[in-house]
């Protein structure tokens, strides 16, 4: 249930790493229970902006909350109210899918009975139960990043970000994953995305694309479509990002 | 010319590629199109004689890849999946090291990668680990081209990169298969299928189909139906109910649904929805993208032979 309620808002964010601007003067809010696409080229400045979001990066200015927390003062309350998970690490490859999820549930001070609670439920849903002895290493990619995105959600976050959560996976298991996506968002959280997928950008409720540094669009697919007159959303991309 | 036959490799349980056969030929652009996992970087490492096949052959240029691995390196440019130049030497030093250890030098083939290497020229002092993606990418092409090579085996060189620049990317190949270089490509983007002469579609170690992309499209043996709908999530439930249906998928704004051959008119597919209170709904056929085949053949069980 999408609602003008806003969990992150950004005003006037700008990050500079010496003379380059990175995210130049950025302005969004991201509502409560939304799934926000989150695009641009490489370089364009994403991962600077998601980095400060989470709370692992402090901006050079700007008025920036997440889940209702200031991004300068209150990094460790937002880092325990959001859930990340990215393309390149999620789990450990040398531990179990058990040990790594009840690290995951230590970190994020899980209680134990809700852990174990929790586990079961996600074990079951994602049929792998008969594998939580297995190391992450062994398992297919696809297996092992709807298992990251499930753990990334355990402690019921009010946000989730993915940083390429789908790339190099198969089609069928990437729309499986985009499956346990609306189902999160069922479950109130609200879903932040970076994606190259073109086709995944439609399943986003709004989109903002960046270009050096800046927010060059935001608006739903639909009309983001019919401002650049454009079929899908890889036309609207290639005619903006270019 | 790449002869690839019967080719067998295993790690330990794990079954990478099972007796893989392929040709791909002179001065052809071919597409190795499938997920991580599925068995194109050992295939490509096999060809690059890095790795030795458990059983089978193949050949590159008439060339054995076991035996007659050296001359095989100098004929063959590759650019591996992870960013593997020196990330410490600059722009201009990485590629006057990967001339240097082939015995050429950037002026005598610089014709091949004048257009790439321009792109990042003005960045030419600077260290290749500070580049961006994008231009990661046009270096490692550059090093890979430098000796002009008669194959090129490029794994994987879009992957993360932005929907811009893989069309740049494209277009860059385009123009070296124009000058005569055979190239083999893999991919995990099943819409990049389209820039190939000849695809093979892989899953599991297994080349599940080879062909020419259109073929491929028009080689789809079911009906498939592109359905529009304000409630995708909804309007695809009620399409699971759709009896013999074989399978319906999102593809960004739409859905695509495969019904069994003859079974069923766009009519009947409306009616149905229409019992089962959908609204605003438009139904087109279509003809198979090559990601419908993908998921088509996977799909399909596998026939013991």
């Amino acid at each position: 249930m999408i609602t003008k309620e806003p969990v992150i808002t950004v005003k006037n964010m700008v990050k500079k790493f010496g003379d380059f601007v990175a995210n130049d003067n950025l302005n969004f809010e991201v509502y409560k229970g939304e799934i926000f696409g989150f695009l641009g080229a490489n370089g364009a400045g994403k991962t600077t902006a998601i980095r400060i979001l989470c709370g692992l990066s402090s901006p050079t200015s700007g008025q920036m909350t997440v889940a209702g927390y200031d991004v300068f003062r209150q990094t460790e309350k937002i880092k325990q109210n959001i859930g990340y998970m990215s393309q390149k690490f999620s789990l450990y490859e040398d531990l179990t899918v058990y040990e790594n999820i009840r690290f995951y549930g230590g970190v994020y001070g899980m209680k134990v009975a809700e852990r174990k609670a929790k586990t079961a439920e996600m074990l079951d849903r994602l049929e792998l139960t008969a594998y939580e002895n297995r190391k992450i290493g062994d398992l297919p990619l696809g297996w092992k990043q709807k298992l990251a995105f499930s753990i990334a959600i355990l402690h019921s976050p009010k946000i989730v970000f993915l940083d390429e959560p789908t790339g190099g996976v198969d089609p069928i298991t990437r729309r499986q994953f985009w499956n346990l996506i609306y189902e999160a968002v069922e479950k109130g959280i609200t879903v932040f995305v970076t994606t190259h997928y073109m086709d995944e950008a439609e399943y986003c409720d709004r989109v903002s694309i960046m270009a050096d540094g800046k927010i060059v669009a935001l608006d739903t697919p639909e009309k983001l479509k019919e401002q650049y007159n454009a079929a899908n959303m890889d036309e609207v991309f290639l005619k903006i990002a270019r | 010319m790449i002869e690839v036959k019967n080719i067998h490799k295993q790690f330990g349980d794990v079954v990478a590629l099972e007796k893989v056969s392929l040709t791909v030929d002179q001065g052809e652009l071919f597409g190795l199109i499938g997920p991580d996992g599925a068995g194109k970087t050992t295939l490509m490492r096999i060809l690059m004689s890095l790795l030795l096949p458990d059983s089978g052959s193949a050949t590159m240029n008439g060339l054995d890849v076991v035996t007659d691995y050296k001359k095989v390196r100098l004929i063959t440019g590759y650019m591996p999946g992870r960013f593997s130049l020196y990330p410490d030497l600059t722009v201009e030093e990485n590629l006057k090291f990967f001339a240097t250890v082939f015995g050429t030098t950037i002026q005598d083939n610089y014709y091949l990668i004048k257009d790439i290497y321009q792109q990042i020229e003005p960045f030419k002092t600077r260290r290749a680990g500070k580049l961006s993606g994008g231009m990661k990418q046009k270096l490692a092409l550059s090093c890979a081209l430098i000796h002009k090579p008669e194959i090129l085996i490029l794994d994987e060189p879009t992957t993360g990169v932005d929907a811009v620049s893989r069309k740049e990317f494209w277009d860059m190949l385009k123009r070296l298969k124009e000058m005569g270089i055979t190239i083999l490509v893999s991919t995990p983007y099943m819409d990049e299928a389209s820039m190939c002469d000849r695809i093979a579609l892989i899953q599991q170690g297994n080349l599940m189909s080879v062909a020419t992309p259109p073929a491929m499209a028009k080689s789809f043996p079911e009906d498939l139906w592109t359905i529009k709908t304000r409630k995708i999530y909804n309007t695809s439930k009620s399409l699971e109910k759709l009896p013999s249906m074989i399978s319906v998928n999102s593809f960004g704004q739409l859905l695509h649904l495969v019904t069994p051959k003859g079974v069923y008119s766009k009519d009947a597919i409306q009616q149905f929805l229409t019992q089962n209170g959908e609204v605003e709904i438009a139904i087109e056929r279509a003809e198979a993208t090559i990601e419908d085949v993908f998921i088509f053949l996977m799909n399909k069980p596998k026939e013991k032979s």
